[in-house]
């Protein structure tokens, strides 16, 4: 466990960088988290990605399946892979503070 | 910088001249690419886990409890009675090294203590000083060592660098299981509160909601929905998938990961339409939503805890029989061991398809049948519509997962729906399929991104064999029926033989099945065209 310090942010993070309490996410822990993966500016193609993340977390508790997120945002895969760069799990739901998906994945 | 994994061209220089050092001597490094973070406070506690703590491998002090060395002792002379096969693999082993260059991690490192006998000799050493006559009076001398912080360091580090494949055990003349020597060492070391956090959370969100992702019931059934929804834009049909439908004759029961992860999801369409097409009376349970274990990968008691769903929701939802999707190591604990952990299941019939009328005698007394057994079934007496040309893009090798393959002996039936489903398929070389199945370097709960070097390693004698094939036939296809090989065959494709892609056996089912009523379909499962250009040329 660390701690994650980015101009104003200091957050608690795991091993891996995901959030430890999500309920502190804000659009500006998103812009730091996204500098740890090497994403330095947010485009309004990655704020629809996290913002879709987000609502479906809100509801589920979990994030959507790969295809649902690709279909319902309308970004193919590579795509999502080009805008967050360690894809849509370990890089998108990163930024949008929300648990790593564990098991098979 | 170590942490940063080296290229393929680089980490292929494997070094196999012996170390100078004594293989007795217990000390390692902790180096990052080789072993995994450690299981977070919150999972552990949720889990009823000893000595709840945060902690890392990388840390000078496990805070180990103050009686640890008791508590291994107490805890290995347990299990010395429980169990008779460990007592037996304690003391038969000749050290005649058939195992030595069997495993994929030794093979990818060249690190003499991971020969599947070494491995086991980490073990066997204490066995022999604290519980041989020998070892008590002559110690080193008989083989025997003394348990220090420094081994349960060493075992740390490599009984998490063994994914329990028994690739080894394949060739011992005795016939040792060093899978279960990995198990036992690991759940020695769970005693003393040394879990990793890839075991520890799925098994925590199994134990809460079922599955390994924590889904919860109307999570679960919006991923279900959207699969409806998928296939009927992808085939123009609108299938059924029932969840806890009681009265259903058939539970069916997947990886989770078939529902939220990509290739995985690909398959899950294909069991869908499948099902869909023959009429199959079947439901999922939101519950029994995890054909995976991690328990296994954890302990004995923990597998049980995780395993009791799937009977009881099956008596729950009143079904008949139940099918098992695509998922690796859940056919171990199926096969080997639910039948008298959690059974026995009387309330169930033995296993009749429906559409066949085949009896399953195979499963009679877990009444638990594999998909590929039921579809092969299918097949075989014509009772679905195949277009294996829809696959033609394809040229498509089988990677057998080693818990169907090796754990219940399912062989030739995966093989059977893709000479029917494919027009190009191609094996490996006969020393890398079958029961001697290389495998994919991250199973047993080891598929870390922290422990990708030896993932990369581990998975090295896989990816040559497909290099082979793909030198001799173009192979750019991958299949396997294993929810953590689709999940880590892809990094490992891309790192070793890239442009190769991973797929389900059930994804190339469900492209050449011909529905009734379909609309003319342009796309496969994952909505791209039959063939590419490229790839039409040199058909």
């Amino acid at each position: 466990m660390a701690i994650f310090e980015w101009e104003e942010i200091k957050i608690d993070v795991d091993e891996d960088g995901f959030m430890e309490e999500p309920d502190q996410w804000n659009e500006r822990v998103a812009l730091g988290l996204a500098s740890t993966e090497g994403v330095n500016e947010l485009t309004e193609e990655h704020w629809k990605i996290v913002h879709y993340l987000r609502e479906y977390f809100a509801k589920y508790g979990i994030a959507p399946m790969i295809r649902k997120l690709c279909k319902e945002s309308g970004f193919p895969l590579k795509r999502i892979y080009e805008l967050f760069p360690s894809g849509p799990a370990k890089g998108a739901c990163k930024v949008a503070g929300l648990a790593k998906p564990t098991g098979c994945v | 910088m170590s942490d940063k994994l080296q290229k393929p061209e680089q980490l292929v220089q494997i070094d196999f001249a012996p170390s100078k050092k004594d293989w007795m001597d217990p000390k390692v490094e902790i180096r990052k690419g080789t072993f995994n973070w450690a299981a977070i406070p919150k999972s552990t506690k949720y889990l009823d886990l000893p000595n709840v703590r945060k902690w890392q491998p990388t840390d000078d002090d496990w805070q180990l409890p103050d009686n640890w060395k008791e508590i291994i002792l107490e805890g290995f002379r347990d299990r010395l009675k429980r169990f008779r096969s460990l007592k037996i693999f304690m003391d038969i082993c000749v050290r005649c090294g058939a195992c030595a260059d069997k495993c994929h991690f030794f093979i990818g490192s060249g690190d003499p203590k991971n020969m599947p006998v070494v491995r086991a000799e980490l073990l066997r050493s204490i066995y022999r000083n604290d519980f041989t006559t020998a070892g008590k009076i002559l110690g080193s001398i008989a083989g025997g060592r003394k348990l220090t912080k420094d081994v349960i360091r060493e075992w740390f580090l490599y009984f998490y660098q063994c994914t329990e494949c028994r690739r080894c055990s394949v060739f011992c003349p005795y016939g040792i299981d060093t899978a279960e020597i990995t198990m036992i060492g690991r759940e020695l070391l769970n005693l003393l509160g040394l879990d990793i956090d890839w075991i520890s959370t799925p098994a925590a969100n199994c134990f809460r909601t079922g599955n390994h992702l924590g889904i919860q019931p109307h999570g679960f059934q919006d991923s279900v929905d959207f699969a409806i929804d998928d296939i009927e834009d992808n085939t123009g049909v609108r299938v059924d998938a029932p969840v806890n439908k009681k009265g259903a004759e058939i539970l069916f029961v997947v990886p989770s990961a078939d529902y939220f992860a990509d290739p995985h999801y690909y398959g899950f369409m294909g069991y869908l339409t499948l099902f869909h097409e023959i009429g199959l009376d079947y439901t999922f349970s939101s519950f029994a939503s995890e054909g995976g274990n991690f328990g296994l990968f954890h302990s004995n008691e923990m597998m049980k805890r995780l395993n009791v769903k799937i009977y009881s929701e099956a008596k729950r939802l009143g079904v008949k029989w139940i099918i098992g999707g695509e998922c690796g190591h859940m056919w171990r604990v199926l096969h080997q061991y639910m039948d008298t952990m959690n059974g026995p299941a009387d309330f169930l019939e033995a296993p009749v398809s429906p559409i066949t009328g085949t009896k399953f005698e195979n499963a009679k007394s877990t009444k638990m049948v594999h998909i590929c057994e039921f579809t092969a079934d299918l097949i075989k007496h014509g009772k679905i519509k195949l277009d294996p040309s829809r696959n033609d893009k394809w040229k498509v090798t089988y990677h057998d997962s080693c818990n169907p393959a090796r754990a219940m002996g399912l062989l030739d039936e995966p093989r059977y729906i893709l000479n029917k489903t494919c027009n190009h398929f191609y094996e490996m070389p006969e020393n890398t399929i079958r029961e001697q199945t290389f495998c994919c370097g991250s199973g047993s709960g080891i598929g870390t991104d922290e422990n990708m070097e030896m993932r990369m390693r581990g998975g090295f004698p896989r990816a040559n064999a497909v290099q082979y094939v793909k030198d001799k036939h173009g192979v750019n296809m991958l299949s396997c029926v294993c929810a953590i090989d689709k999940a880590t065959l892809p990094p490992l494709m891309e790192y070793w033989v890239p442009g190769t892609e991973v797929c389900a056996v059930h994804e190339l089912v469900g492209n050449a099945l011909i529905m009734t009523g379909e609309k003319d379909r342009d796309n496969d499962l994952r909505g791209e065209p039959w063939a590419g250009e490229e790839d039409t040329a040199d058909v």
